[in-house]
């Protein structure tokens, strides 16, 4: 009885390592406070987001990104030539993904376990989705 | 069954207080709920995690359909190139794009403790969001009149079925985003409660993405 079993182990090291959301002592005070536990876990969450200020600056970029993508509609960038747009178009697009996903969906701050999710359903769909166009002679 | 698997089997932290021994408390309590969970991640935030990797496939599949009916559009039917409005659709795309703005701040309010902004912002929110459905809307109502149906032809079946899921999504996550702003307003919502505004932030985001990659590649990539 006064041995830990491997799966508590397990499990503790997944709190305390692999997940990194916050260390045992910080667990540990959040328990103690009982009732008050998930208002002291929101409020180290919110110590670890972005401030206001900074979900604005980000806001401008996205906006400025958007720009660009809308001012290679204009013929004048079609001189680029179509994969030269198509490779900036989806750069562009990549850009804009990332910063919604890292700031404000708050992957950059949140548990990693989190990012895996979203990246495995992510890889998921691209590897089944180009599979099936290359299957249906898409590229050709 | 160990004191700590108990603990592991009951998420409650005050029970696994009381049965961990003298001496074992740091380890039960290393293994027991930080914020009601046993892996010291939100349970909740974990399940809209895992929806959302699944929507991942829902609009992959739908993408991918759009591009290759789009390939297969025979010569001289109506195509994207007869109705699309760029310009419109731009303006469309920026709007939802800065309600993902206010969705951050209003979670930010929140946990702020500011409930009048949350109210604020969440309303913005919504406000956005309702102007891009209408958009999409009439954006759907001026392709219609240009000869455009959903069973016209391969594309028009595409993109219709791809920007109609994505529309029913936005409008799916207004009613969330009222809900909260209701709950808010009957008391029912406030910062001990923020991880629900997070979560609907979640989804209303993940809208927002797969809009960027909508409008880029069915809307912005050469034809």
């Amino acid at each position: 009885m006064s041995q830990i079993s491997p799966v508590a182990e397990d499990s503790a090291a997944l709190a305390a390592e692999e997940i990194d959301v916050k260390p045992a002592e910080a667990a540990a005070a959040d328990s103690a406070a009982d009732g008050t536990s998930a208002a002291a876990s929101a409020a180290d969450d919110h110590d670890k987001h972005p401030s206001d200020w900074q979900y604005v600056k980000i806001a401008i970029i996205l906006g400025v990104l958007t720009a660009v993508e809308v001012f290679t509609y204009f013929e004048s960038v079609h001189r680029l030539g179509d994969a030269a747009l198509f490779a900036l178009l989806t750069v562009l697009m990549v850009l804009k993904f990332v910063y919604v996903a890292a700031w404000f969906m708050h992957l950059k701050f949140d548990s990693v376990l989190f990012k895996r999710i979203f990246m495995t359903g992510i890889a998921l769909a691209l590897g089944v989705y180009l599979i099936m166009l290359t299957a249906f002679s898409f590229w050709t | 069954m160990t004191e700590t698997d108990t603990a592991l089997a009951d998420p409650a932290p005050e029970v696994a207080q009381e049965q961990a021994p003298q001496g074992h408390a740091e380890e039960a309590v290393a293994v027991q709920e930080v914020g009601g969970t046993t892996t010291g991640i939100s349970h909740n935030k974990l399940m809209m995690w895992l929806f959302l990797g699944s929507e991942c496939l829902l609009f992959g599949a739908l993408i991918s359909t759009y591009m290759f009916a789009k390939s297969r559009l025979p010569e001289g039917e109506i195509g994207p190139l007869d109705v699309f409005d760029i310009p419109f659709t731009s303006v469309s795309s920026f709007v939802l794009l800065m309600s993902s703005l206010t969705m951050v701040l209003a979670l930010s309010a929140m946990n702020r403790g500011n409930e009048r902004g949350f109210r604020i912002w969440i309303t913005a929110t919504s406000l956005l969001g309702g102007t891009f459905v209408a958009g999409q809307v009439y954006e759907f109502t001026v392709f219609y009149n240009h000869g455009l149906g959903y069973t016209t032809n391969i594309f028009g079946s595409a993109f219709y079925t791809l920007t109609g899921f994505h529309g029913v999504h936005v409008s799916i996550g207004i009613v969330m985003l009222m809900s909260l702003l209701m709950m808010n307003l009957r008391g029912s919502l406030g910062p001990d409660r923020a991880e629900r505004v997070e979560l609907i932030g979640l989804y209303w985001h993940f809208v927002d993405i797969v809009w960027i990659l909508i409008f880029t590649i069915i809307y912005l990539f050469p034809q």
